[in-house]
């Protein structure tokens, strides 16, 4: 179909196109859309019922869910979002997350990086526990999660006894073949930050003579730090 | 102005010719039967339960009923060239367009009438009438822009496609855009233009997401204010839509 030139359109429509256009961008702008509040998160439904609303794509309600979660409770600036948070419902919204989609990594990532490390210690902790109880669902392919949440026990909340224990539940659980051998080590590390010198040398000890380091590169390392640990106890020197 | 009431009910003589009542009548008769059942099977707040999931079920039925008849009646003017023999009139394009418009504001109010009659039977009257208002400035907005479509693309798929992904974006872009903003810090360059983005296309959309809400009918309506603000927020849009459909009018050379 040809079509007119736009002189052909009478000026009124014009006027009115342009002063609507203005004034609905006026309206929108001056409501500008905001994070919902950190009371607004409500508890999630069931997970019967999120796959009920799903409509059989439980891996995209899976990532929306996520990113909405992620929304609230979020000021843009603000360096300590999410802390107003109630972490039971936070948790469960994770849970329900990783039912639908169980693969998925983002709620894990979230759990460590984002939830744990707000600045109170018992959020925090609760989430460590919660990395630590969806690891033991599926080790092989979500052991980063628990060694980032050993890091985050041992660094910013200072308890290494829950370091110490986190660390020991991914060295029992996660297959040699899928974790890294710093993952895999980490209860030595920290058997050692916490000054149990003689548990450390017993642990690297074992790494070494288990025959399952499969890289003379690790090997070499494992035994050079056993050396030094030795040297320590030798010596008597001063505990860190 | 003769013209323009004619078309108008011309417009909605058409409408109820198309049985749009009986398909009104049927959509209630399933949500009621819907609502009953939940409240068969809930264990608690089986009255909220029923409002919630009725009023949803309304609501966007309203809205899909609106589409499919502004766009079935023009996409057959137009197929019949009774578009093209009502514009030979000596009249102003505009007096059509306003003609068909008033006739499908018509059937906004009509249907959002009969669809609030069930919801008083399980929420209060303030909350109901605010509900009702409320969704008819969204269906104006509605008929407005399925007015604009089937007038710039002429094509039925085409046109319901555009107004589906029209409604849906409406309804969800408030979400969209706090997802968009709630980027970790430090924000990327990619991370600042997505939600500029965001914000770019939600002004030009109305908020759709924030009127005719089921919490008016279980907990608390609205003041008068804010359902002014909606009936402010239906009047820019439908004058900004319909301004739209004008110019793609005038410049057709039919």
């Amino acid at each position: 179909m040809r079509e007119r030139p736009v002189s052909a359109v009478p000026r009124m429509v014009l006027a009115t196109l342009a002063a609507a256009l203005a004034g609905q961008i006026a309206i929108r702008a001056s409501h500008p859309a905001r994070a919902p509040h950190a009371e607004e998160l409500a508890s999630p439904p069931a997970a019967a019922v999120l796959r009920l609303a799903s409509f059989g794509e439980p891996i995209a309600l899976a990532k929306l869910l996520m990113l909405n979660l992620q929304a609230a409770d979020y000021r843009a600036g603000d360096p300590l979002p999410y802390r107003d948070l109630d972490y039971g419902r936070v948790e469960a919204w994770l849970d329900r997350i990783l039912e639908l989609d169980p693969a998925g990594q983002y709620p894990l990532l979230a759990a460590s990086r984002i939830y744990a490390e707000v600045p109170d210690p018992a959020k925090s902790r609760r989430m460590l526990e919660f990395v630590r109880r969806q690891f033991l669902a599926d080790p092989d392919r979500r052991w980063p999660w628990l060694a980032h949440a050993t890091i985050v026990a041992k660094h910013r909340l200072h308890d290494l006894p829950l370091a110490l224990s986190l660390a020991e539940t991914l060295e029992r659980n996660v297959d040699p073949r899928s974790a890294p051998a710093w993952a895999r080590h980490m209860r030595a590390f920290v058997l050692e930050d916490m000054n149990e010198l003689e548990a450390a040398r017993a642990v690297i000890g074992g790494y070494i003579d288990s025959g399952r380091l499969q890289d003379a590169q690790e090997r070499r390392l494992l035994e050079r730090h056993l050396q030094e640990i030795e040297a320590r106890l030798a010596g008597g020197r001063p505990t860190r | 102005m003769r013209f323009v009431v004619t078309l108008a009910s011309i417009t909605v003589l058409e409408a109820l010719r198309e049985r749009l009542l009986w398909l009104a009548a049927l959509v209630i008769v399933a949500g009621v039967a819907l609502a009953q059942f939940l409240h068969q099977v809930a264990i608690t707040e089986s009255r909220e339960i029923q409002t919630a999931v009725l009023a949803a079920l309304l609501r966007m039925s309203a809205a899909f009923i609106v589409a499919i008849v502004v766009v079935s009646g023009m996409a057959r003017e137009w197929n019949d060239k009774i578009t093209e023999l009502l514009l030979s009139f000596p009249v102003r394009r505009s007096l059509y367009v306003l003609g068909k418009f008033l006739g499908y504001a018509a059937v906004c109010g009509l249907l959002a009438v009969v669809f609030a009659v069930p919801l008083a039977l399980y929420a209060r009257s303030s909350g109901v009438l605010a509900w009702t208002a409320s969704l008819v400035c969204e269906l104006l907005i509605v008929a407005a822009v399925s007015v604009f479509c089937m007038l710039t693309l002429t094509r039925t798929l085409s046109a319901l496609a555009a107004i589906a992904g029209f409604y849906l974006l409406a309804r969800s872009m408030s979400t969209i855009q706090v997802i968009a903003q709630a980027t970790p810090e430090p924000a990327s360059l990619a991370d600042r233009l997505v939600a500029r983005a965001a914000d770019a296309i939600a002004w030009i959309l109305p908020a759709l997401d924030r009127m005719t809400d089921t919490a008016w009918l279980i907990q608390a309506p609205p003041g008068i204010g804010v359902l002014a603000a909606f009936a402010a927020q239906s009047a820019l849009y439908v004058a900004l839509v319909g301004a739209a459909a004008l110019f793609d009018l005038y410049r057709k050379d039919l």
